[in-house]
Parts: structure tokens; sequence; C-alpha cells
């Protein structure tokens, strides 16, 4: 297993947002979390990535225990996320913002920012056009493309992608889910958390759903996406 | 009040305002480096400043410069003794205030962030640690409270006139020390990687985190850097002036503070303009009222009220977040 989260519990204050969550990701596959708003998916991916801490339980990375690491050291180590909300730093210029994805490569080591960057203009050409211009000055969408190659930039082990289609049109959802596979197929394992459980579902191997902090059902994505629960719940009832 | 006075001192105090205007933006550097990255006024910067002053005067006691230079056996230095012993008294300086300034960040405020505290302690914790440094140079010092006077390593002398005004070799040291220091400053926060990550701290704390930067590391370099600004700005100060006591902190602290607010705090390029519009304003209306340096304080400040009213962030706004520099 690539990355192993066990029983784990994250507290808000004296609020427990998380309430005992266990789930796994192996080596190249998409997972996804879903749920309704609060059910506390994003809440569990800051616990991976490190800027939240857990009150109890195990997380484990490459099967070493990274529950108390500082986050950087867990970047070090190839966990990167795409936060909420994007995370565009809006004063730097989109290069400038591509180049934070490698801020912990360390001199020394042999550098491979130049096809990193091929590879990311290469999946988002609209990036290389607005190379020079601020971050704060791009659309929704683009600041979404920015951000998941920003991530890419590192060249994590497994990505960590909070709310990629949240305030997007339709169309550009589609195309960025379109990116997350083609990512996925490159070889990068993803961790995926959605309230558009829809294209989650199809675009994901396996699926967890939470809610109100647990997880209360967990399936191959297919078997979910026919599950009358879960469409009820999440796909609309249809 | 008589503007003919001011007519005949137009430029000397125009000349004089650039001088101690680029002190206060050295100084505005580090409030405004500190604030970028923690939305904190550290008011002990001011004391950081104080106590690489005494840093300077510190270095001419190692170096055993004897107290009165210029009359008798001994000479002013010149040539390679001047510089280096200007050099030392820099290089102490600049240590002393990165020390201190450091120290400040892992003994006042790194506790209380692990603690989350609320942000007026953050607050009341600089007012503490600037008001025990003070009291305790005032209280332990060898000379307590009273003024200390610094040796005069240079021979002060005119170099050139511009209109009816003098510009002396200490003015020029000043103002371009201070330009060198700045320019060494942009292009860290600008090019470097550590720069880089200074400024994804101050523009986005968390996803600076997710990007691998160690924020606390980040944090302490920002105290760093601005501690090495106002111990180079305390050093040219003591080349300037030449005098030192323990309120000198908050002296040139509020103005320097000003200047920071004045330009737009957060905002680096706001700290130098700042700097030197508060000077040349302050010696302006020092001119003004004839020579009462305290009119020359009501005049800088009600500018600053002024400005604020119609800009209330500043002239240049706040923008290590927002823009490059």
């Amino acid at each position: 297993m690539l990355l192993e989260v066990d029983n784990l519990h994250v507290f808000y204050g004296r609020i427990e947002a998380i309430k005992g969550i266990s789930f796994t990701v192996d080596e190249g596959e998409i997972v996804t979390l879903i749920g309704a708003n609060g059910a506390g998916k994003t809440t569990t991916l800051k616990t991976v990535s490190g800027v939240r801490p857990a009150a109890q339980g195990r997380i484990r990375f490459e099967g070493k225990d990274i529950t108390k690491m500082p986050a950087h050291k867990r970047t070090e180590m190839g966990i990167v996320q795409s936060p909420e909300g994007r995370g565009i730093f809006p004063g730097m210029t989109v290069l400038e913002n591509l180049d934070m994805g490698c801020y912990v490569r360390r001199r020394g080591v042999v550098s491979t920012r130049t096809q990193d960057l091929e590879r990311v203009f290469s999946l988002f050409p609209r990036l290389a056009e607005r190379k020079s211009q601020a971050g704060g000055s791009l659309s929704g969408g683009e600041q979404q493309m920015l951000a998941i190659g920003r991530a890419l930039m590192s060249q994590p082990r497994i990505m960590l992608l909070d709310e990629p289609s949240m305030g997007l049109a339709p169309m550009l959802i589609q195309q960025i889910f379109e990116i997350v596979t083609e990512i996925n197929q490159q070889g990068t394992t993803v961790l995926l958390v959605e309230q558009n459980a829809a294209q989650a579902l199809k675009r994901a191997d396996r699926a967890y759903v939470l809610e109100t902090g647990r997880v209360v059902k967990t399936d191959v994505a297919a078997n979910l996406l026919d599950d009358p629960a879960v469409r009820a719940a999440y796909l609309g009832g249809h | 009040m008589t503007f003919s006075n001011f007519i005949e001192q137009f430029w000397p105090s125009t000349i004089n305002g650039l001088v101690l205007g680029s002190i206060y933006a050295l100084i505005a550097l580090g409030y405004t480096l500190v604030y970028g990255v923690l939305r904190l006024i550290n008011f002990a910067n001011s004391e950081v400043f104080m106590l690489s002053a005494f840093g300077s005067f510190w270095a001419l006691q190692i170096l055993g410069v004897p107290y009165r230079l210029g009359n008798g056996d001994d000479p002013y230095k010149t040539g390679l003794a001047l510089v280096g012993t200007l050099g030392f008294m820099m290089l102490v300086s600049m240590v002393v205030g990165g020390t201190v300034a450091m120290g400040l960040e892992r003994i006042a405020y790194r506790p209380l962030r692990k603690r989350h505290a609320p942000r007026l302690v953050f607050l009341i914790s600089a007012i503490g640690a600037s008001f025990a440094m003070s009291e305790a140079v005032g209280e332990f010092g060898p000379r307590g409270r009273q003024e200390y006077g610094i040796q005069r390593v240079l021979q002060k002398r005119k170099v050139f006139s511009i209109f009816s005004a003098d510009v002396r070799n200490d003015y020029i040291i000043v103002v371009v020390g201070a330009l060198l220091m700045m320019t060494v400053l942009v292009l860290f926060v600008n090019r470097t990687r550590i720069g880089r990550g200074i400024r994804a701290v101050a523009q986005d704390m968390e996803t600076a985190r997710l990007m691998g930067v160690n924020v606390d590391r980040v944090i302490l370099i920002t105290f760093l850097v601005g501690g090495l600004m106002a111990g180079g700005a305390a050093f040219l100060y003591e080349i300037y002036n030449g005098t030192a006591r323990n309120t000198l902190g908050f002296e040139l602290g509020v103005k320097a503070f000003t200047a920071a607010v004045l330009g737009g705090i957060g905002n680096i390029k706001g700290a130098l303009l700042g700097g030197i519009v508060l000077g040349i304003i302050e010696n302006w209306g020092t001119a003004i009222f004839q020579s009462n340096q305290k009119m020359g304080s009501v005049v800088a400040f009600s500018v600053l009220v002024l400005v604020l009213m119609f800009r209330p962030t500043g002239l240049l706004g706040e923008a290590l977040g927002r823009s490059k520099a």
C-alpha cells in the first residue's frame, strides 16, 4: 500500500470533525472520497498532507509512519496537495507559481525542471501562453490548471486533489477530469476529494463515501455509480 | 513660522532628510518584512536597532579605538585603516542585529505561535520585549541612561555642494550604503529560492506549507533579514550621528514604523518610499518652524494622518503579498 490511513481522528477546537476514518490508496490508483459538505473530506486531505494535526490514529506512507511528520517533510517524500480554492499565489507569475511546485528540490540533485515544465505546458497549453502573467489575474479554470500543474512540478508519488471542479463550467470540469485521468495514466497516484460525485466515480478506481466524519460505504467506483442509495444521496437520484 | 527660513534652508534640509530617511527606510524594512509574513507589528524591531547601535560602539572598543580622534597623537583614520574599521563596525552591528532579531522570534513569538495564541498576545509580547531590552540597557549599561558618544572614526568634511547645501562624506556613505543594502534585499526576495519562500508564506501560508516550504525556517530568516537591515541602519546612523542611548530605538523606531505605514506596510518599495518621504518632510517641517525639531515631527505625523485619510493602505498599499516586491 502506498498510503494507509488507520482510525484517524481530527478535531477543530473541541469539535471532532473526523471520527475514526480508515482508508487505503494503492500505487497507481485513483481513489476518491465523496460526500456532502461538512462530511470531513477536506479535513482528511489536510491531515494526510500534514497541515492539520491528527488527534488519534495512524497515517502510513510507503510503510513509514508519518502521523507526526511536519508538512514540508511529507512534501519531500512525494505527498503533494492541490488545495481547495486552488491556493494560487496571487502576486507571483504563472512561472513562479510553477516553480513553487519544485521548491522542495535541493541543490545538488539533478534538476528536471525543464522537462517538468514541458510536461505541464503540454498538458495545459494555456499556462504556457500566460507564463508571465500574475497568478491572481487568471480565470478560475486557468487557476485550477495552474494548481494541478504546480503540484505536478514536484513529481509527486501521490497527488491529493481537493475539489478540482469547484466553481467551474461543465465543459471545463470535463477537461480537468480528463487531465486527471491522463496524469494518472502517466503514473501518478491520485487521491481525489469531490462534491461532484458523478464525475469522481466515473474517473476513480475505488471510492469511499463519507458522512459526518465517518466512512459509511466503500466499494469499486463503478459499483457505487449503480448503488441506489448513493445515486439517491449524491447523484441527484437519476 | 517663517517661509524665508524654509526657502533658505530648503536644500540643506532636503539633503538631511534624504540621509535620515534612508536610515528610516532600512529600519522600516524590518517592520514591513515581518508584517508581510506574520501580520505582526514587531515593535521590538526598534530595540534591535538600538542594540545594534551599541554593537557599533562595542566594535570600536574591541579594536581599541581611542575615544577622541582628530587631535594630537590620534589622527582620524584614513585609507585602508578607515575602511577596515568601518567594515568591522558594520559587521558587528549587523551580527548583533541579526542575532537579536532571531532571538526575539525564538523567545517572544514562536512559543506563542505553537500555542495558537490570539493576535493581541503577540502585540503585548512585542511591546514587552521592547521595554525589557530598552530598560535593561538603561539599568545595566556602563553609563546607564546617559547618552553615549561614539568615537568619530571618519573625519567629516564637505565633498561638494548642491545649490547652497553642503554634501558631506558621511551623508554619501549613509545614502549609498542604504541603497546597496536595499538592492541586495530586493534581489534576495525576488531572485532566490528562500526569497520565493518568504513571498509564498506572505501570500498564502498554508499553501506554502503544502509546497514543502518550512514555514518556521522562513519566518526565522525573515526576522534575520529584518535584523540585518536594522543592524546596517544602526551602523550608518552612528557614522552620521555618533550617539546612542537606551531610548534611541524608541526615537527612531516610531519614525521608521510610521515610514512603513506611510509607504504601505507589507510593501518593500513602500518602506523605501515612506522612509525617504518621512525624512524629507520632517526636515522641511523643522526648517519651516525655525529649526524646532519637535515641530518637524508634528509636521511629519500630520502628513501621515492626512495621507492615511485618503489612502488608508499607505502610498503604495500592501504588496509583499500582492505584487512582485
